[in-house]
Formats: structure tokens, C-alpha cells, sequence
């Protein structure tokens, strides 16, 4: 039977009260949200917090809204309800598509949008979606709030940039004219990534204005592949150009073998997926849906 | 520590350590043994129980989390001696072998029709799609839940009695 070493626990009524408890609990005290990464992590002992603050009674981060041109996610909306949304779906088909794999309905139902990011799982579907759509990050800590490009939120595997004591309050994206798509390859239904890739393109006048690439589970420094998004502004929206992104993409990340398979099936599968995740983003800019 | 969680439409108190997880409260500390526990590992889905309203995997909840919240398990499915549409699909498709997955896949069902009353193939077995079956093959889990569906499972149980007269076969 798998149990979590012993914590205290404790519950936050607000932001502020969450940050005081992170505060006065320490450096050994985690928030937990959904718990759908931080509980499995506790029961192998991967995780042994002294303390966890329970943020699911922080009704104000559980919202999505659209504020001044902007889509604006509460950290603790949960998968289920971003896959739900229509605003979402309307404008950001990246992450519906991406809602559509992570995990099942039931671990959906639990596992909350900041908890994904702040995790920083190098599998997180996500981290690279919201990446490739250059999102911005709210926080807040005893010294109060800050803003962060998603680009510039992760150190490393299971590093933020967060402090000790900060919150994710919500993230934000702008609402913009750009198609997406996000494509990804699993060994089961329901599973964590092979390899996944996240399009968002920008076009004006049959030209690539803006791209971002998100890469999923690949090494991609940052979830990004940025010589791919360089590579492709400028140029026409083709199967040769898509093509090529998707070689240097292929090319840029560091996966590592593991048991879902070794380094150079899957920088393929970088590769491929990119292709395919433009390809879908370049349908839906023309009104078909991919 | 000290937690209240409504179980099936009734309180439950009971003082519990905060890494009890929320699956060895129902089933230890309740007595609520319908709910069942596998992998541990947040993959199989047999643990599955409502939680405010929607399936969740209870081995992955803490018991402290549920303190103040609603819990549905599979002992309140039925309606007193009568059973939920859906469990009476499993018993007319042979919707369960060992039945070890069953109780998981009856809440997950219950909540599915709640939400579609006609949910296609597809979409049934995208709501299962968290939930294993080492028995079935999902063939007849299948079936069972688009018997419900067709034989009066989409009425919402308690609040509609007298709907629920049609369903008894
Ligand atoms: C069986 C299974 C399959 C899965 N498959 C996938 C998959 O295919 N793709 C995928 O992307 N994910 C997958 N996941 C992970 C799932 O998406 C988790 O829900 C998610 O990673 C974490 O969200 P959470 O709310 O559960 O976070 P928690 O586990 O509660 O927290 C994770 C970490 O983030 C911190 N944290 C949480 N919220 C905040 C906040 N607001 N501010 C600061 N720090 C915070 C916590 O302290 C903790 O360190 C899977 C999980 C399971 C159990
Ligand atoms: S015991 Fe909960 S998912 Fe397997
Ligand atoms: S009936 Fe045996 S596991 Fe499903």
C-alpha cells in the first residue's frame, strides 16, 4: 500500500492567507491543487513536504475569463473545465486539442492548470502549449504580484522561477487572429507524451507574421523550439517550409531514451508532429477544421 | 484532525491524519467497501467515486480535501431496493466478470448519462477511457451503458420518481 510520509496540513481561505501559511510553514510546505502530480510524487517518496496548504477552497483562481483582449485562466481551473470552455475552443484550439490527451476524464476532473505549470513536468502537455501561444504568468508573494513570460517561468525539470512562498494566480494569453493545433503521440490512451508538439501561427498577406513551436517531453529548452518559429516568419505557410521547421525542430531538442522509447525515434516524432501540428494550424487559418 | 464529509446524502464525522488518503476513509473508516482500490498509482480508475458532483480517483484525493464536501459511491446508486438503470444494464449486457472494475465504471456511467443522455460508443468510451477492465475487453461496459441510456438511465435519479417507474423491467 502506498501512503504519504506524514505533514501537517493546512487549508487556505484566500491568496493572501495561502502566502501567510506558505510563510509561516516554511520551506518544507508545498501547495497542493489538484494533487495529481504532487499526492503520486508523496506515496513514492519523491516528495516528502513537512506541510501542505490546500488552495481548492480559492474560489477566485477557479475562473475563465476575458479581460481587455485577453483570455485569462485561474490556476485552479481544472482540465475538465478548460477542455469545456467555449471561449477556449473558439480561439485557442491548441488547448483544446491538448485537454483532449491529457490524461483521462477522471484525472481531468482533479488536476488544475496551475498545478500543470507549476509541476513543470518536462511531460506536461500544458507547458509547451501555452508556450507556444507566448503566454504571460501572474503571481503573487509576500512582496506582491509580478507578471512572467511563460518563456522565462521554467529553470529546469520540476524548477520555476517561483518563490518559496508565491502563488500562480492565473495565466494570461492575448485573443489575436492566429490558428493552432497540437498534436501528440501516446502508447496508450491517456498516457504522458512520447513526444507532442504545439502550432501557433500568425499570417498576413500568405506570410508567417508570428510562429510559436511548443515541443512536449522532447528536452526543448524551455518547451520551445525557437530556431523552427525564427525559421518560418517571413516565409509562405507550405509543406516545404512546415517540412524544414520540423527537421530543425527535430533537430534543436534533447530528448532522452527512456521507456517510452530512445533519443532518435523520438526526435522524429518532434519532427513529424511539428509538421503535422503546423500543417493543422495552417487548415484551421483557412477556415477548415484539422 | 477532525473532517465532516457527506457520503452518499449522509454526515460523516470521523478524526483522521491528513495523508489518509480519500478511498481508505471510505472504506476503512466508513465501512463503505463498494468502492474499490488497485494500482494506487492514480492509473486504473477502480477507486473512482463523485467527489462535489463529478468522478474523481480517490486513491489520488486526500480524505482532509473532501472535509465539508460531497461524496458519492456506489452504495448510492440505487434508489432503495431498486437499482440505478445503470446497474441494471450491467446485470442484463453482463457488463462485469470479476466485477472488480465495476463499481468505478458504474459512477463514471451514472455520471456520463447525467450529462448526455445519448452518449454514442465513442463517447463512452472516452468517459471510461481512465478505467481498466482486465475481464471484459470493455465490449459489454460498452453495451451495459448504452442499455441504460436506452432504457430510461438518462432520468436523473431521487428527484424523479415517478420517470424512474418506466425503467423497471
Ligand atoms: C494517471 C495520470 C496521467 C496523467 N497524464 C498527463 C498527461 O498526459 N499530460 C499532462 O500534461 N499531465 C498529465 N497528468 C498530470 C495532471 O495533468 C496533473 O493534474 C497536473 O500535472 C498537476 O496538476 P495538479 O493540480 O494536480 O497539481 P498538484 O499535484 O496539486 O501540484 C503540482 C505542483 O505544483 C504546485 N502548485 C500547484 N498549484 C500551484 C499554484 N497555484 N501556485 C504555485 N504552485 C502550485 C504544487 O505545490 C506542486 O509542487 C497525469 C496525471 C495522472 C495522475
Ligand atoms: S486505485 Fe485509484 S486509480 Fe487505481
Ligand atoms: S470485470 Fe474484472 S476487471 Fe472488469
Amino acid at each position: 500500500m502506498q501512503v504519504p510520509a506524514t505533514f501537517q496540513y493546512a487549508r487556505a481561505t484566500g491568496v493572501e492567507h495561502a502566502i501567510e501559511l506558505l510563510t509561516r510553514y516554511g520551506p518544507e510546505a508545498r501547495l497542493v491543487a489538484g494533487g495529481h502530480s504532487l499526492l503520486p510524487m508523496m506515496k513514492l517518496r519523491l516528495a516528502q513536504p513537512e506541510a501542505l496548504i490546500d488552495i481548492n477552497g480559492l474560489d477566485e483562481l477557479t475562473r475563465i475569463r476575458v479581460d481587455g483582449g485577453e483570455l485569462a485562466v485561474g490556476a485552479m481551473v481544472r482540465h475538465a473545465g478548460l477542455l469545456a470552455s467555449a471561449v477556449v475552443g473558439e480561439h485557442f484550439p491548441v488547448l483544446r486539442d491538448a485537454e483532449r490527451m491529457i490524461a483521462d476524464p477522471l484525472v481531468r476532473n482533479r488536476g488544475t492548470v496551475g498545478g500543470s505549470l507549476c509541476q513543470a513536468d518536462p511531460s506536461e502537455d500544458l507547458s509547451a502549449a501555452f508556450c507556444a501561444l507566448r503566454a504571460t504568468l501572474v503571481a503573487q508573494g509576500p512582496d506582491g504580484r509580478r507578471v512572467v513570460p511563460v518563456r522565462e517561468f521554467f529553470l529546469g525539470p520540476y524548477e520555476t522561477v517561483l518563490g518559496e512562498a508565491e502563488l500562480l494566480l492565473e495565466v494570461r494569453v492575448p485573443i489575436r487572429s492566429h490558428a493552432s493545433a497540437y498534436r501528440k503521440v501516446e502508447r496508450r490512451a491517456g498516457d504522458w507524451a512520447v513526444a507532442a508538439a504545439a502550432a501557433v501561427l500568425e499570417l498576413s498577406g500568405g506570410v508567417v507574421t508570428e510562429a510559436g513551436i511548443g515541443l512536449t517531453a522532447v528536452g526543448a529548452p524551455r518547451f520551445v523550439a525557437e530556431e523552427a518559429e525564427r525559421y518560418l516568419c517571413g516565409g509562405p505557410p507550405d509543406e516545404e517550409r512546415f517540412a524544414e521547421a520540423g527537421r530543425v525542430a527535430g533537430e534543436e531538442c534533447r530528448p532522452s531514451a527512456d521507456q517510452r522509447g530512445p533519443v532518435d525515434y523520438k526526435r522524429h516524432l518532434a519532427a513529424e508532429l511539428t509538421v503535422r501540428a503546423l500543417r493543422a494550424a495552417a487548415a484551421r487559418a483557412q477556415g477548415q477544421e484539422a | 484532525m477532525q473532517i465532516t464529509v457527506t457520503v452518499n446524502g449522509e454526515r460523516y464525522t470521523r478524526g483522521v491524519e491528513p495523508r489518509l488518503l480519500l478511498v481508505h476513509f471510505l472504506r476503512d473508516d466508513l465501512g463503505l467497501t463498494g468502492t474499490h482500490w488497485g494500482c494506487d498509482t492514480s492509473n486504473c480508475g477502480v477507486c473512482a467515486v463523485w467527489l462535489d458532483g463529478a468522478p474523481v480517483k480517490s486513491c489520488t484525493v486526500l480524505a482532509v480535501m473532501a472535509d465539508g464536501h460531497e461524496v458519492r459511491t456506489v452504495e448510492g446508486l440505487a434508489h432503495g431496493a431498486e437499482l440505478d438503470p445503470v446497474q441494471q444494464g450491467f446485470v442484463a449486457c453482463h457488463g462485469l466478470q470479476c466485477g472488480f472494475c465495476t463499481p468505478g465504471m458504474m459512477m463514471t456511467a451514472r455520471w456520463l448519462l447525467d450529462h448526455d443522455p445519448d452518449p454514442s460508443e465513442e463517447d463512452i468510451r472516452e468517459a471510461v477511457s481512465g478505467q481498466l477492465c482486465r475481464c471484459t475487453g470493455y465490449e459489454n461496459i460498452v453495451r451495459s451503458i448504452r442499455w441504460a441510456a436506452e432504457h430510461g438511465g438518462a432520468a436523473r435519479p431521487a428527484e424523479e420518481d415517478a420517470g424512474r417507474e418506466e425503467v423497471r423491467t
